[in-house]
């Protein structure tokens, strides 16, 4: 089918459940932008290790769009709005690896669960996820100096391992539980873990803030014994991006905004100039 | 000559003129509304004239915590100078001064340009390597640590084109009525949204002329309005008029001056003012002219 979809969409529907992993890079609002629909038809993706065409796998609606909205189960669908610099993609389901990894602008929705290396490396844009992901939101691929670097991700649910490691610049939001390693090896940016957290959660950050608000969280975990208290006060930033995820609909009570922080920096096996801000309810 | 009237107070066929300036918002915000308005009046503190003030400067309005970057009560200031340098200069040594100095302050920029200077990049050396920078989307921001906590502030400020020096000049029969058409003047020329009257209640006792009879002297006061040295100068002034005050607007393009202007006219034509009038240097020396009558033409 060739029509153009709701408000100049793209739908792109599995035309089966896949049984190995799917490549599909392609799929990104730069490419289809300007394609037509036999283009976008014809883009090479990868099922396994054999080159197919997007028709091939996918049912495809509308043409020459920024706007990607993508229905069924996608969660062995790599690659998805990898690099995008502009539109959006919503995703109606789950979501392989590496969705908007490197991505540099635009806005990527996934309404279910996402699988590892989610934004890694993204340069800029934001990702929403209203279900859970898994290890490596944000973080770098293994042997490269930085993970994200600039741009949002904001997840409603639960985190796997590692979440922002050796990000850079950037902010990650994580509304559930967050795994072991938050923000391992951070050089900047900002991490903030509204729920529980896993184990060592700064391990050997150089620069970089991690909030901790511990929301029904009977035993929090210790800090590593190379983060040292500084003080208890309000940081003003903290309200400005408080604020700012509130303003994009992100849940974040009004306590937490005029509320105060325990500072501790570390981690001081590496440079010292991370933080952990602790909430003090 | 055609004469306007406006409440019994003849309307002067002149122009007040202008000049191109750089204009900048620096929106304070504090702990509450008392200390931030602290913070602001010391920021836009010696700056009525940029004759020797290297500023003009004002508070525009108080800004409510649901528009704040932070959600605490702010208020907004607008700077003005001459050029992009000058304007660098006083942001840094001002809120350098002024804000940071100020308990619980933070300082952001309030005018989305491309032209910005840097501000909180410089001023971030103060905190002596134990500064903190957190870029959040496009905006940088740094976070310095000062005895009482932290100061944050804004990386760059944008900076636009604007317009200095929109005036009118009040006539009346006594003081006291002058100087109550000219408070009444001022506070309604300010209520318009993008303008700021940088002198002292927003009103000029001292109006200028350009240049005097002194080669070290670029301005001097404005004979033609003295009621004192009437009869020994070429005086502007009609018979009964004893005392004159003079509205100064700046703002951030002249629809704002244009409106503030007429607000503020409208106001000031109460009993005792016998003539407004308005200050211009021919129309030689600012691109902007702002007529009289032209204001309550629309």
């Amino acid at each position: 089918m060739s029509g153009v979809g709701e408000m100049n969409e793209i739908l792109l529907r599995p035309k089966v459940e896949f049984d190995v992993p799917v490549e599909a890079e392609v799929i990104s609002p730069d490419l289809f932008a300007e394609k037509s629909y036999e283009e976008i038809g014809s883009l090479p993706v990868f099922l396994g290790n054999r080159k197919m065409c997007l028709k091939d796998l996918f049912e495809i609606e509308g043409q020459s769009s920024t706007n990607i909205v993508l229905e069924g189960d996608f969660s062995r669908v790599k690659k998805i709005g990898y690099g995008m610099s502009r539109g959006k993609i919503h995703i109606k389901g789950n979501v392989g690896m590496h969705t908007g990894a490197t991505m540099k602008g635009g806005e990527i929705i996934v309404e279910g669960d996402a699988m590892d290396w989610l934004g890694a490396e993204m340069n800029g844009g934001l990702i929403w996820v209203k279900g859970s992901v898994d290890h490596f939101a944000g973080a770098s691929y293994w042997g490269s100096k930085h993970g994200m670097n600039r741009g949002m991700i904001l997840i409603e649910g639960n985190t796997g391992n590692e979440v922002g490691k050796k990000m850079r610049r950037g902010t990650i939001a994580i509304k559930g539980k967050a795994g072991d390693f938050l923000g391992v090896g951070m050089i900047g940016g900002t991490i903030l873990a509204f729920s529980e957290t896993g184990e060592r959660p700064g391990a050997e950050m150089k620069r970089g803030s991690i909030v901790l608000f511990l929301e029904n969280c009977s035993n929090p975990p210790p800090l590593l014994p190379t983060f040292t208290y500084n003080c208890t006060y309000s940081p003003t930033f903290l309200r400005v991006y408080l604020k700012t995820l509130r303003k994009l609909g992100f849940p974040v009570k009004e306590e937490y905004i005029s509320g105060k922080y325990r500072r501790y920096n570390g981690d001081i096996v590496e440079l010292g100039k991370g933080e952990i801000l602790i909430y003090e309810p | 000559m055609l004469i306007m009237w406006i409440n019994g107070v003849e309307i002067e066929d002149t122009f007040a003129e202008a000049f191109k300036m750089y204009a900048a918002r620096i929106i304070v915000t504090a702990v509450n509304r008392q200390w931030a308005l602290e913070a602001a009046t010391k920021l836009s503190g010696f700056a009525t004239s940029i004759i020797a003030c290297g500023c003009e400067a004002g508070i525009e309005a108080e800004v409510s915590p649901e528009e704040t970057p932070d959600g605490r009560p702010g208020v907004s200031v607008l700077l003005f100078t001459m050029g992009k340098k000058g304007m660098e200069e006083q942001l840094l040594n001002r809120i350098g001064q002024t804000v940071m100095t100020c308990p619980t302050t933070a300082c952001f920029n309030g005018v989305t340009s491309q032209e910005r200077v840097k501000v909180g990049g410089k001023l971030r050396y103060f905190g002596d390597g134990f500064q903190i920078s957190k870029l959040l989307g496009e905006r940088r921001f740094w976070r310095i640590p000062v005895m009482e906590g932290e100061f944050l502030v804004e990386d760059y400020f944008g900076i636009q084109p604007a317009v200095g020096g929109g005036n009118f000049l009040i006539l009346g029969k006594t003081p006291e009525q002058t100087l109550k058409a000219a408070e009444r003047a001022a506070e309604a020329s300010r209520s318009v949204k993008g303008v700021v009257l940088p002198f002292p209640g927003g009103i000029v006792r001292s109006g200028s002329k350009a240049g005097s009879r002194y080669k070290f002297l670029r301005a001097s006061t404005n004979t033609a309005f003295c009621p004192t040295i009437r009869e020994q100068v070429k005086s502007e002034l009609p018979p009964g008029v004893n005392c004159v005050l003079e509205i100064v607007i700046d703002g951030l393009d002249e629809e704002v001056i244009r409106q503030s202007m007429k607000r503020g006219i409208e106001a000031a034509c109460i009993e005792g003012i016998k003539r407004i009038s308005a200050g211009n240097y021919g129309g030689k020396l600012g691109p902007f002219h702002f007529y009289l009558h032209e204001l309550f033409k629309q």
